[in-house]
């Protein structure tokens, strides 16, 4: 079973990297049940929008 | 044409004045990257320096994307040359993550990400991106130079590891720290409303 510190680090790492099939259904699953990590996920790719919007400014 | 406007060798041509005219969004672009306003300054002269005397625009695609191609380059021979002679660690001792997670690794309930509901809607806000600028400014140097590598030059992480000779679980240890105190300093600061630190 993930727990939510292993979560954090494959969201982070999926935005660098091709997650394998067993790590995104890890994932999902947790992202699922899990409130914190759902709302960390979207955070952390609103990270990289807002990286991407500042540029353009 | 404009008596600024240099020929170049193909069939498109460098407006000098276009380019002086990239300046200021130049040196904002290199200035977050480099956190040094007058080396800055020296990177983005020499760019536009390159870009109107090499004329080498050979007109497909945009005049800017060109420019800010030979802008990138240069900031990544300073970053290069930076990461030779490193004054500090890449992992930096004083940011792990462990105070947000109780012993079994779950969220202490202080620390669980809240919901920011469509945080896009903040792009039209000013007060987002002075917040957003300052938290971006209180990530650790490495971290920051790493992060931005990726997230502002936009450079894969393979080569931001190539660039600055680290290893790839170095590079995600760093991207993730990056990450998660950008949210938090973002949650603490903007999110919540509190006073910035």
């Amino acid at each position: 079973m993930m727990n939510c510190k292993q979560a954090t680090r494959l969201v982070s790492q999926s935005q660098d990297r091709e997650l394998s099939l067993p790590e995104r259904i890890r994932l999902r699953f947790h992202l699922f049940i899990c409130s914190g990590c759902s709302n960390y996920n979207k955070q952390i790719a609103f990270l990289r929008k807002a990286i991407h919007k500042l540029r353009e400014r | 044409m404009d008596k600024n406007a240099v020929h170049a060798s193909h069939s498109g041509y460098v407006d000098a004045e276009q380019v002086a005219s990239m300046r200021e969004e130049m040196l904002r672009f290199t200035t977050l990257q480099l956190r040094d306003a007058v080396l800055a300054e020296d990177i983005v002269h020499e760019a536009i320096s390159a870009a109107i005397s090499t004329a080498k625009f050979n007109g497909r695609g945009s005049l800017k994307s060109w420019v800010f191609a030979i802008l990138r380059n240069k900031i990544i021979d300073v970053i290069r040359e930076r990461s030779r002679y490193p004054t500090e660690s890449f992992i930096e001792d004083n940011d792990n993550d462990d105070e947000a997670f109780d012993g079994r690794d779950h969220w202490k309930k202080t620390h669980k990400p809240s919901d920011w509901g469509q945080p896009e809607k903040n792009f039209d806000n000013e007060q987002f991106w002075v917040i957003f600028e300052i938290c971006l400014n209180h990530l650790p140097a490495n971290t920051s130079r790493v992060f931005m590598m990726r997230e502002h030059l936009g450079l894969e992480l393979k080569e931001v590891c190539r660039e600055l000779n680290l290893s790839d679980s170095n590079a995600w240890v760093i991207m993730h720290r990056a990450r998660s105190q950008l949210r938090k300093c973002l949650e603490n600061n903007y999110i919540r409303g509190g006073r910035l630190s």
